[in-house]
């Protein structure tokens, strides 16, 4: 520890720190453009000048470490003056335009001129003009604002992975750019936006749509991934706005991905507000009164094992909770699913879908074996994870198939199944590298399960894992990267029908063997429709609604309070930031409605009995799961294969990106992306 | 014409020819293992030399990929440093001195001769292509005021008579030969030595 003064309080603190983490330390605020906590130091703004005794200038804060005895004023006169002549100096050439400024209300660089800055220029020469540049769908420039701070180049090369952005020229000629002026091929791209500290990279789709302090602002979490990011959701009235990233350093940190922000803009396009009945292959207007009596004479008239339910991929759990109640209860069936592929299901105990080594864990990892798995797309923030710790630690990670540009480097087999049979056999260099590792992780992605050999990758490396000791409760290597952001909230709460790991509603569905199928918010089916009469609950007009005799039109996740479990299994909370469209009602408040016409019995009174009901349950199951044990499956047959990586359509992988004209322009650059050599 | 942006019309191909590849490999060696990245300023320089005087993108993109680092990083060094040019400047590449010595004895004939004899303007290609002239900053030969350079010669006391002859003989395709057009060795005293005389080796 290092003693020293800052505005003569004295602090102590660890050694490493620089002179300004010390003051923020000592609860004084200085003020920066270009020091930013996750990336490393450039030094180059100069606006967080401070004075420090014996030195005849003064020092960058945010680029001196801390020494013992330092005697650090930041209240002077001398600073007064450093920062005054320093913010003249980037006001220069920064054309004063925040009325016609995205940025305006919420820039460090007017919130900072107004602090610290002096009321008139004595620049009277023509300012510097630069052109804009061309970064993609998301990003929109306006370089003449740049103050060069690098914070955006740092990002691009640091965290994201793609160094792509970089400051050509020099001195006044210095501009900011991609190689080219091609767009940034990388999924976390416009958290640049969010970094930039002035006007000069904003966000696209955003344009001109509204000034910060219109806006409402409502805390939430975005359900685009598995990964649960933390997020804040902008509305004016009705619309969301633009979703940002809340800091959440076990989750998401500072980041998120570009589908999680702007994505957005879907749920304004092919909403379902009011009920539709379908008659002679056509959709006519119903009221809910209608649509009910119709569900409750066919539910009715119908055998209860001819009716499934199946789940969607953005369902909250209130919901699912309220639907698995309806169809027990309400109907008496156990005809529910959430799973809307074949893929294989071990839901013994909940470390079998969950990410056990958790999202932090990754920073502590020393080796990880990456199987069946795109992390980049599957989970674009745990990759960027991925990337710190490898930063980090420049631990070794291998991936069993050759999936490209991660953005760290691995080593990759070929995909051939025998090779997990030789890694359990001890008969492969992977083995001694996983059972020499204090803190291996195994990370097995959706095309694992979905592969016919499911079972046996799954289980044998699993029962690897625990007969090696990699599985206790120090450390847990087992992780499963989930499909969706509803994924490992459905296995909690029981949303599955199975006995061997197989999905049989889906296996029945296909040999059409249900009469009525109830898709709440299920839109990535893969089923040719025959006789059956479905129903189909949800926000958007996508491939579910369109197969459906029924829609219920629902809420999309901005519009509903609910929980949602990620996938590491932590429960997190969505709050309503708007209301659902037209005549569209909150899911549960829907099923509940039709249980009680069904059986003139509501299942849950109000929304707090439903709430405090699902806490219970979820918490009755974790504590029950703590109490069992891994149970024993061996079944080493398998077939030879080579495995194969699924091919992700990050930008359209749900109905709300599907809804989405950003998320389309972004799918179309990337088609149109010409390799540079970047990539690998 | 700016050398400091990329030239529009870019040749597709840019390959290092033995030579060059010889000289790159000799950088590159001095350098531990890993950090070859250290060499892309001489190599970018290797590039100029062997494609007359200027680097085309698909040179930058052969260097990136040559020391395995980001297209990105070569072009911010390149477009960096002034002495590197991003656009055609021709075979013979004319840098006149213009700084205070050589303004004072005279530089402005030799900036004047070159409009006549090369082109109008600073970074315009001569009518055959060949040369092109710019002024700069000192070349460090102020003893041998007014100066300029041609490729990696310097001539020197020069007016702007032979200056004409000098890039007559260029335009026409032959080499003339560098050094003082005074006589002089080097940078001696016109005349013989005034001082130190009794010095033998001075």
């Amino acid at each position: 520890m290092l003693k020293l003064k800052v505005n003569n309080i004295e602090i102590e603190v660890e050694e490493g720190l620089t002179v300004l983490q010390a003051c923020e330390k000592a609860g004084v605020e200085i003020p920066r453009f270009c020091y930013h906590e996750k990336l490393s130091i450039a030094g180059n703004c100069r606006m967080c000048l401070v004075e420090m005794e014996k030195s005849p200038k003064p020092i960058a804060s945010c680029a001196m470490p801390v020494a013992e005895g330092m005697n650090i004023k930041t209240n002077t006169k001398f600073v007064e003056k450093a920062r005054k002549g320093v913010m003249e100096f980037l006001l220069a050439n920064h054309p004063l335009d925040c009325p016609v400024c995205d940025q305006g209300g919420e820039c460090d660089l007017q919130d900072q001129s107004m602090f610290y800055g002096i009321d008139k220029s004595r620049y009277k020469e023509n300012k510097r003009s630069v052109p804009e540049k061309n970064m993609g769908p998301l990003i929109k420039t306006q370089m003449t604002r740049c103050i060069h701070c690098t914070r955006c180049v740092r990002f691009a090369t640091e965290v994201a992975g793609v160094p792509e952005l970089g400051a050509i020229g020099r001195g006044e000629d210095m501009q900011i750019t991609t190689y080219l002026e091609q767009s940034m091929q990388s999924e976390l791209s416009a958290n640049v936006v969010d970094l930039c500290p002035v006007g000069a990279l904003t966000s696209k789709p955003y344009v001109f749509e509204a000034r910060p302090w219109e806006l409402k602002k409502t805390e939430t979490i975005d359900v685009m991934d598995a990964i649960g990011s933390n997020i804040r959701v902008d509305t004016y009235g009705w619309e969301v706005k633009r979703v940002l990233p809340r800091i959440n350093e076990d989750i998401n940190e500072e980041w998120i991905s570009d589908k999680t922000r702007y994505a957005c803009d879907g749920l304004l396009n092919q909403r379902l507000d009011t009920p539709y009945i379908k008659y002679n292959k056509k959709f006519e207007k119903a009221s809910w009164s209608e649509v009910y009596e119709i569900i409750k004479s066919k539910l009715q008239n119908t055998d209860k094992e001819k009716i499934c339910g199946i789940t969607g991929d953005l369902t909250n759990m209130d919901t699912l909770y309220v639907f698995k109640e309806f169809f027990n209860k309400t109907l008496g069936s156990n005809n529910i699913e959430s799973r809307s592929d074949h893929t294989y299901l071990n839901a013994d105990k909940r470390e079998n879908y969950l990410f056990n080594s958790s999202i932090n864990g990754i920073e502590n990892s020393d080796f990880i074996f990456l199987i069946g798995s795109n992390p980049r797309y599957e989970a674009t923030i745990l990759n960027a994870r991925i990337r710190k710790a490898y930063l980090q630690n420049r631990m070794q990670i291998v991936s069993l198939n050759d999936v490209g540009d991660l953005t760290y480097p691995y080593k990759s087999l070929n995909g051939e199944i025998q090779k997990i049979k030789d890694i359990t056999d001890g008969n492969h260099e992977i083995s001694s590298l996983i059972t020499n590792a204090k803190r291996p992780m195994i990370i097995f992605g959706q095309s694992v399960f979905k592969s016919h050999n499911a079972r046996f990758i799954f289980e044998t490396l699993k029962s690897y894992l625990i007969k090696k000791g990699k599985i206790s409760n120090e450390w847990n290597s087992l992780n499963i990267i989930s499909d969706n952001a509803s994924t490992v909230g459905s296995f909690d709460l029981g949303i599955y029908k199975t006995n061997d790991g197989s999905n049989e509603v889906l296996k029945n569905l296909e040999n059409h063997k249900y009469e009525i199928v109830y898709l709440l918010g299920q839109d990535n089916l893969k089923f040719e429709k025959q006789n059956e009469f479905i129903i189909y609950q949800g926000s958007h007009g996508d491939k579910g609604a369109e197969i459906a005799d029924i829609i219920l039109p629902g809420a999309a996740y901005t519009e509903q309070n609910g929980y949602y479990t990620n996938l590491e299994g932590k429960l997190q909370k969505a709050y309503k930031a708007s209301y659902p469209p037209g005549d569209a009602k909150e899911d549960w408040q829907i099923i509940n409605e039709l249980a009680e016409i069904m059986n003139h019995r509501k299942l849950f009174n109000d929304k707090e009995e439903l709430d405090s009901s699902l806490t219970n349950q979820i918490n009755l199951l974790i504590e029950k799961n703590n109490m069992k044990d891994f149970s024993q499956i061996d079944n080493t047959d398998f077939t030879k294969e080579i495995l194969k990586v699924n091919h992700i359509d990050y930008y359209y992988s749900n109905v709300i990106a599907r809804a989405s004209k950003t998320m389309f322009e972004c799918k179309n650059s990337k088609i149109n992306f010409k390799s540079t050599g970047t990539e690998g | 014409m700016s050398l400091r942006r990329p030239y529009k019309n870019q040749p597709e191909k840019f390959e290092f020819n033995s030579d060059s590849l010889k000289a790159a490999q000799l950088i590159i060696e001095k350098y531990p293992k890993g950090k070859q990245q250290s060499a892309v300023m001489a190599l970018l320089y290797i590039a100029q030399k062997q494609n007359d005087n200027w680097i085309p993108l698909a040179a930058m993109k052969y260097i990136a990929k040559f020391l395995s680092m980001p297209y990105i990083k070569v072009y911010e060094v390149a477009t960096f440093y002034t002495m590197y040019n991003l656009a055609p400047v021709g075979k013979y590449f004319v840098q006149v001195c213009t700084t205070t010595p050589c303004m004072i004895r005279g530089a402005y004939n030799l900036v004047e001769a070159c409009k006549e004899k090369i082109s109008e303007n600073e970074n315009e290609l001569s009518k055959n292509k060949e040369c092109s002239w710019m002024e700069v900053e000192c070349l460090g030969a102020c003893v041998n005021a007014p100066m300029l350079q041609i490729n990696d010669d310097y001539y020197e006391d020069l007016d702007k008579e032979k200056t004409l002859k000098i890039l007559d003989e260029i335009l026409s395709g032959k080499k003339p030969k560098p050094g003082s057009y005074r006589g002089r060795l080097n940078n001696e005293p016109e005349n013989n030595r005034k001082t130190l005389l009794d010095v033998k080796n001075a």
